[in-house]
């Protein structure tokens, strides 16, 4: 039996949880978004997000074989950044517009750094950033209103900033996501209730979205006074962000100091460029300037050691 | 009665796979024909043999010694005759020398073996002196000689001695069910340890999964001021003597440190049950409980085992294998040590054999790291797994260093909850080595 029996180091058993499932946690988390975003836009949102996805997966593909790589599109990490970038878009786009963001954040983003785990910024939202850039019309018009129907010019964000001129909605309509948006940000609470399952399966820790969300909150408080507070907080992308975006493990701090640090920071921004940036909204951008920060974060905050340093 | 349930920061929970053995009691072992035991069982300095082959030796009597401080000596576990004195596999990876001893049967018991009398009439050097010559050695798996560690230096005076009944290994359930079974040796032994330390408080510490030990334990050391049960969270690393002394007294052991630097002297619940045993009957350390379990094998068992039985022989009287084997270790799963062959000797650190089938045994392939942090999380010693690792296996190991890689205490934590099944503990093991070596070069 010498020759049989299998020699390795100790742990000798390991936790059933792999990339896989975490990353089906997601999915999963995400799904009601997407529902809400078909019931609220119409069919285009379903083939926008599926557009996206398979993009995703086979931008990965191609790449690993180009490269010579092990094949890892089942680790659904791909599939994620596909459904993000869609959730990133107006709901009229066309179809080439999430295959192209897709496309560039798998193969630009994440491929050319190393893959998975090598990526330095969000793929989805470095995806978004370059779709803003090429065709700035596509990602900026063509809002739907759920309520009237029609396509509508202006979203709550862009009336509040005054570039855009009509009616604030109800902040009921805003929490539930009856409210003209890009797919997946529409409705707050239901992308609550999927951050609030990805905590509760300890996919992320709470830390992120409760001091992103909190420092927005504050400063919106301080800037635009109580009213303006909720949708500053409803509003933009921001629970998509905090839960979703900024949680992404890869590009934010390993330690939970730095997590605090990295959450107040990508707050901050985001109120500044609300207030004063050429944008809106400023959750992806500040996110994506989070991002390049992560490494020197990581390095300066680090655990104390039990029974302190040598 | 305090209902708290004392624990540290960090930490897993692995699946137990308890229910196996823990209501199965301990049953001795078949007799064996052949004993194999080692000269060497412990950390320090090796036996010589006190034999020589055809030399007729009985139970308990003395086989091997050193002069050495830190060493132990070993007894014989069979009265026959001495067949072997040569180089033998044993269970820490380890070539050590062994004496081979065939059993006539008789079971023969050596003069030298007495009862102690009372724990009242000896004292404190009399008992360390006993301790010393029984050959007793830390039964939780580091197998560190029991005198030595009840002879701090003067400059490290201890108030409190911790007996570690956390059993936080999955799988054992050899030290659960001593507590269950002898109570009233761990009580004597811990006395024993008292008294040799002059410390009037200890704690007998039990993780909660364990509730009838605990009130087992409870019932029993009702009597005697200065001894509390408390209960331990229910979590891996647990049974980590600075985890346990954290846990408990709130104190940290510093970083590079032992236990007795803030007062502590902790013992595992078997290795106390054995002090025990010691005082009341003589026998030195001939015997010990051992958790027989895993996925491939037929019955498992708590069995109270003779040194030097061939793990074949052991897992043979608990019907043998019940699929074709895949892994074999010695001790628990989360730090045990794989063999490569059943022929290896059961020694005073055995405290489990397991069995894992070829299913369970599949070492996973690993994928990137995803930097998810949780190996950063559970760190009961608040490191860096996945950098020390990336660090480590670009052979950079003076930036493992500056990551602490050496306070690493190698729970092996990190590598079972990372989802990308990246080897962390594997290749921090390695930093470790590198930097330990190049320290003690530069010296």
């Amino acid at each position: 039996m010498e020759n049989k029996l299998i020699g390795s180091s100790s742990p000798h058993i390991r936790t059933d949880e792999t990339t896989q499932k975490l990353m089906l946690d997601v999915v999963i988390a995400l799904l009601p978004a997407l529902v809400a975003s078909i019931f609220y836009f119409g069919f285009n949102s379903l083939i926008l997000v599926i557009a996206s996805v398979v993009s995703a997966v086979v931008t990965e593909y191609i790449c690993q074989r180009i490269m010579k790589k092990p094949i890892t599109v089942t680790d659904l990490s791909a599939v994620v950044t596909g459904i993000l970038l869609a959730f990133n878009i107006p709901p009229t786009a066309p179809w080439w517009i999430p295959v192209l963001g897709s496309a560039f954040a798998i193969a630009i983003a994440k491929q050319i750094f190393g893959g998975i785990g090598f990526n330095f910024i969000n793929p989805a939202l470095a995806g978004r950033a370059f779709l803003m850039a090429s065709w700035n019309p596509h990602l900026t018009t063509g809002w739907i209103d759920p309520v009237t129907d029609a396509v509508s010019s202006a979203t709550p964000l862009s009336i509040i900033k005054g570039s855009a001129t009509g009616e604030l909605p109800s902040l009921f309509d805003m929490l539930v996501g009856n409210i003209p948006g890009v797919l997946g940000e529409t409705s707050a609470l239901l992308l609550l209730a999927g951050g609030i399952y990805l905590i509760y399966r300890g996919v992320i820790k709470w830390i992120i979205p409760v001091f992103y969300i909190g420092t927005v909150a504050i400063l919106a408080l301080f800037v635009d006074g109580g009213s303006m507070m909720l949708y500053h907080v409803l509003g933009g992308g921001l629970m998509l962000g905090a839960f979703f975006m900024a949680t992404d493990y890869v590009t934010c701090p390993i330690t939970d100091r730095g997590k605090v640090i990295y959450a107040i920071g990508a707050g901050i921004l985001t109120m500044i460029i609300r207030k004063i940036g050429g944008y809106p909204e400023g959750v992806s951008y500040s996110i994506l300037l989070m991002n390049i920060l992560t490494p020197l974060i990581d390095k300066y905050v680090t655990p104390k050691l039990f029974g302190g340093a040598k | 009665m305090s209902a708290k349930v004392f624990t540290f920061r960090g930490g897993i929970h692995p699946p137990h796979h308890k229910t196996k053995t823990e209501n199965v009691a301990i049953e001795n072992a078949l007799e064996p024909n052949i004993v194999v035991i080692p000269l060497s069982q412990h950390i320090g300095a090796p036996c010589d043999s006190l034999v020589t082959v055809g030399e007729k030796v009985k139970v308990g009597q003395k086989i091997g010694e050193s002069k050495a401080f830190v060493s132990s000596p070993v007894h014989s576990s069979v009265s026959g005759t001495v067949k072997k004195i040569d180089v033998h596999q044993i269970t820490t990876g380890a070539k050590v020398s062994c004496i081979t001893i065939e059993s006539d049967g008789l079971f023969e018991i050596h003069e030298s073996v007495r009862p102690k009398g009372k724990l009242e009439d000896l004292s404190k050097e009399e008992v360390l002196a006993i301790i010393k010559e029984a050959g007793l050695t830390g039964m939780g798996g580091a197998g560190f000689p029991t005198h030595v560690k009840l002879s701090p230096p003067k400059d490290k005076p201890i108030d409190t001695i911790i007996v570690n009944g956390a059993e936080c290994e999955p799988f054992l359930t050899a030290d659960h069910r001593i507590m269950l079974e002898k109570p009233d040796l761990v009580l004597l032994g811990l006395r024993a340890i008292m008294k040799a330390v002059g410390v009037n408080k200890s704690y007998v510490a039990i993780e909660k999964n364990k509730p009838d030990a605990i009130e087992v334990m409870k019932k029993i050391v009702a009597d005697y001021e200065g001894i509390e049960v408390v209960s331990l969270e229910t979590k891996y690393p647990q049974g980590d003597e600075k985890r346990i002394i954290n846990a408990i007294t709130g104190r940290e052991v510093p970083s590079g440190g032992l236990p007795m630097d803030v007062g502590c002297i902790v013992d595992n619940v078997g290795t106390v049950a054995t002090i025990g045993n010691v005082i009341a009957t003589g026998m030195p350390v001939i015997q010990r409980v051992t958790t027989v379990t895993g996925s491939a094998i037929q019955n498992p068992k708590n069995l109270y085992i003779r040194i030097g039985t061939l793990f074949k022989d052991v897992i043979e009287q608990c019907g043998g294998y019940s699929e074709e084997p895949g892994k074999l270790i010695n001790g628990g799963p989360m730090m045990g040590i794989a063999q490569y062959t059943d022929e290896v000797p059961v020694i005073k650190g055995t405290s489990g054999i397991l069995v894992l089938n070829k299913k369970d045994a599949e070492v996973p392939e690993p994928s990137n790291c995803i930097r998810c942090g949780k190996c950063v999380s559970i760190c009961p010693v608040n490191l860096q797994p996945y950098m020390i690792s990336r660090q480590a296996i670009l052979n950079n190991f003076e930036e493992a260093d500056k990551f602490h890689a050496t306070d690493c205490i190698e729970c092996g934590s990190c590598s079972f909850i990372c989802p990308a099944k990246r080897p962390l503990v594997e290749t921090i093991r390695v930093a470790k080595k590198e930097i330990l070596t190049k320290r003690k070069k530069a010296k």
